[in-house]
């Protein structure tokens, strides 16, 4: 069942005279239960499509109808059915975790008994349960992350939206969030949306759409993307690499290239299987052996023709870092 | 509806925790209006009084005079501070929160101006404490009727900040507020200085301050004096409150 579905959806913006067309007429759909990723540079539109999804920002045209609401027409009813974890910090940290979670609940009408319940399982999930009468201001970055992921599953939402939900957060909250999206959508059937710029984070969804300059590029599992991108690369390091170059080339008709330290490599579909022949024909000493799979990073490069831009460096983006180094808003 | 209501409980309850949690603030908004009452207060009524023997006013009378056009002006101020901090709330916080959860706008704008009110009359009342100080004796009744009017008054100033922030789309307007807004709004009220016998401009500046009448209705309340009647105040700031509540809620229906 498609939880969401997207129709030329189009957003612009209006400078002065200028219209910057954010996004360009992109139509998708989101399955119930998965993990369905927006990988793109900034700029790209992502943002904008999920304010747009998540009732905050007014398309400029087309229809998003999520859980068989539109969420131009009926937003109220739509925003029942969605949790949302935003790009920047939108806990209010003079207030402690326990009262950011109430205060979610009394605002989705969660009745009293199961808000204490869902409260106390949530806290304790997160890890942040002893922490959970102290100030979200003396938090790290890593806890209020996970603390507002937390805050956005008390009213047991079907969509969860997770804008670039680990950017600037250290390796191991990282895995840590994702271990947690992982249970729950194993446990709660719940979909995920999120975008990212993070190549790692998007090897997790179970479908990605690439994104750039407003335009999808394409939509896949990141298995079949990176298939149809690129061939794995089987790399050899050996004692006689003029000869052994000449024998690959005569003997499997394939092409090899070296780089400057001798490192020779070629192109081999299903690399794995092909291996042990490889190795049993191969008459030289190997001093090594590796196989390089491709990486979304190939697949957003050959799509799109460059890599991910670094991040903008407007005075906006620039006043989030702040906000997000210093870890506190002034609420 | 339960929905609604919810909202607007929440987003009071935010306002009045955060106030009382927050004790730099608290004595920042105390200690301002208190060096105006003390210091300029006694300053002007001592420095000023060879020119004002004919009508026999002591220091205290002054004093006595400007109290609670004192207290009005901390409403004022923390009445359109706390409005104006959504629009910090929008740009990086917590109204974002607030924004996707299923609440209509219309909760939105009437939590903030109620929890806005609150915590501008919570800090009158702090005022209240100076009052022996300059040998102003209140009698229970008189605080007690304070208390309902200086909310009331804030109510309409929380409205009025709430307009202005659904208006703004960052901080940096903010000076602009303080000089073109609210400081002209607090000299012209008559919190300082009696407003009979001004130029006719200047009076009719006067007259179209919304502020003027809450200065006037908490000199009813705390002096039984004031130009104009009990009626008259409570009629007109419920005329601007209700108009501002009104614009509050349209401004804000349009935030997206």
């Amino acid at each position: 069942m498609d939880i969401i579905q997207v129709s030329h959806l189009r957003k612009e913006y209006r400078l002065g005279n200028r219209i910057i067309p954010a996004i360009k007429d992109i139509s998708f759909t989101v399955r119930q239960g998965e993990v369905f990723g927006f990988l793109g540079p900034n700029g790209a539109g992502k943002s904008s499509t999920i304010n747009i999804l998540c009732t905050v920002l007014k398309p400029t045209s087309g229809t998003v109808i999520l859980d068989s609401q539109n969420v131009m027409d009926s937003p109220h009813q739509v925003r029942k059915s969605i949790g949302v974890v935003f790009q920047d910090p939108s806990l209010d940290e003079k207030l402690t975790a326990w009262e950011n979670l109430d205060f979610h609940a009394r605002l989705y009408n969660v009745p009293a008994n199961l808000k204490l319940e869902r409260i106390n399982m949530l806290l304790k999930l997160t890890g942040l349960g002893e922490r959970r009468h102290d100030l979200v201001s003396s938090f790290s970055g890593g806890m209020k992350r996970r603390l507002e992921i937390a805050r956005g599953l008390i009213h047991y939402p079907k969509v969860l939206f997770l804008d670039e939900p680990t950017i600037g957060l250290d390796p191991q909250s990282r895995t840590h969030i994702w271990g947690y999206v992982e249970m729950l959508r194993k446990t709660e059937n719940l979909t995920i949306f999120l975008s990212t710029h993070y190549m790692e984070e998007a090897e997790n969804c179970d479908r990605i759409a690439i994104i750039d300059h407003g335009e999808i590029i394409t939509l896949d599992t990141p298995a079949n993307l990176k298939k149809e991108a690129a061939a794995d690369r089987i790399q050899i390091r050996t004692d006689q690499p003029g000869q052994a170059k000449s024998f690959i080339e005569e003997h499997f008709g394939l092409k090899v290239e070296e780089d400057e330290d001798g490192m020779m490599s070629f192109e081999m579909e299903n690399a794995e299987q092909f291996l042990p022949e490889f190795v049993r024909s191969f008459p030289f000493s190997l001093t090594s052996l590796n196989i390089r799979r491709p990486t979304l990073d190939d697949v957003f490069l050959k799509l799109t023709g460059h890599g991910i831009r670094p991040e903008g460096a407007d005075r906006k983006s620039l006043m989030r870092a702040r906000v997000r180094i210093k870890g506190r808003t002034r609420n | 509806m339960t929905g609604n209501l919810n909202g607007i409980y929440v987003i009071w309850l935010r306002d009045v925790k955060k106030f009382f949690r927050d004790k730099p603030r608290m004595i920042g908004a105390t200690v301002q209006p208190a060096l105006y009452l003390l210091l300029l207060g006694t300053g002007l009524s001592r420095g000023l009084s060879p020119l004002r023997q004919g009508s026999g006013g002591g220091s205290d009378n002054y004093l006595h005079f400007i109290f609670p056009g004192i207290i009005a002006m901390t409403l004022l101020f923390t009445s359109v501070f706390s409005a104006i901090s959504i629009v910090w709330d929008r740009e990086v916080g917590f109204l974002k929160e607030v924004l996707v959860a299923p609440i209509s706008r219309w909760a939105v704008a009437v939590g903030k101006t109620v929890g806005g009110s609150t915590v501008a009359m919570f800090q009158g009342c702090l005022m209240l404490v100076f009052a022996p100080l300059i040998h102003l004796s209140l009698s229970w009744v008189t605080v007690a009727a304070l208390i309902p009017a200086m909310f009331f008054i804030s109510f309409t100033l929380t409205a009025m900040g709430i307009v202005i922030a659904s208006r703004m789309r960052s901080m940096q307007g903010f000076t602009l507020i303080t000089n073109f807004i609210m400081l002209p709004m607090f000299f012209l009220s008559g919190a300082m200085f009696p407003t009979d016998n001004l130029p006719p401009w200047m009076s009719l500046l006067v007259i179209l301050d919304p502020l003027t009448y809450g200065v006037d209705l908490l000199r009813n309340i705390i002096l039984s004096a004031g130009p104009h009647s009990y009626l008259l105040c409570l009629n007109i700031l419920a005329l601007f409150g209700a108009t501002m509540i009104v614009f509050a809620i349209n401004g804000f229906s349009k935030t997206e």
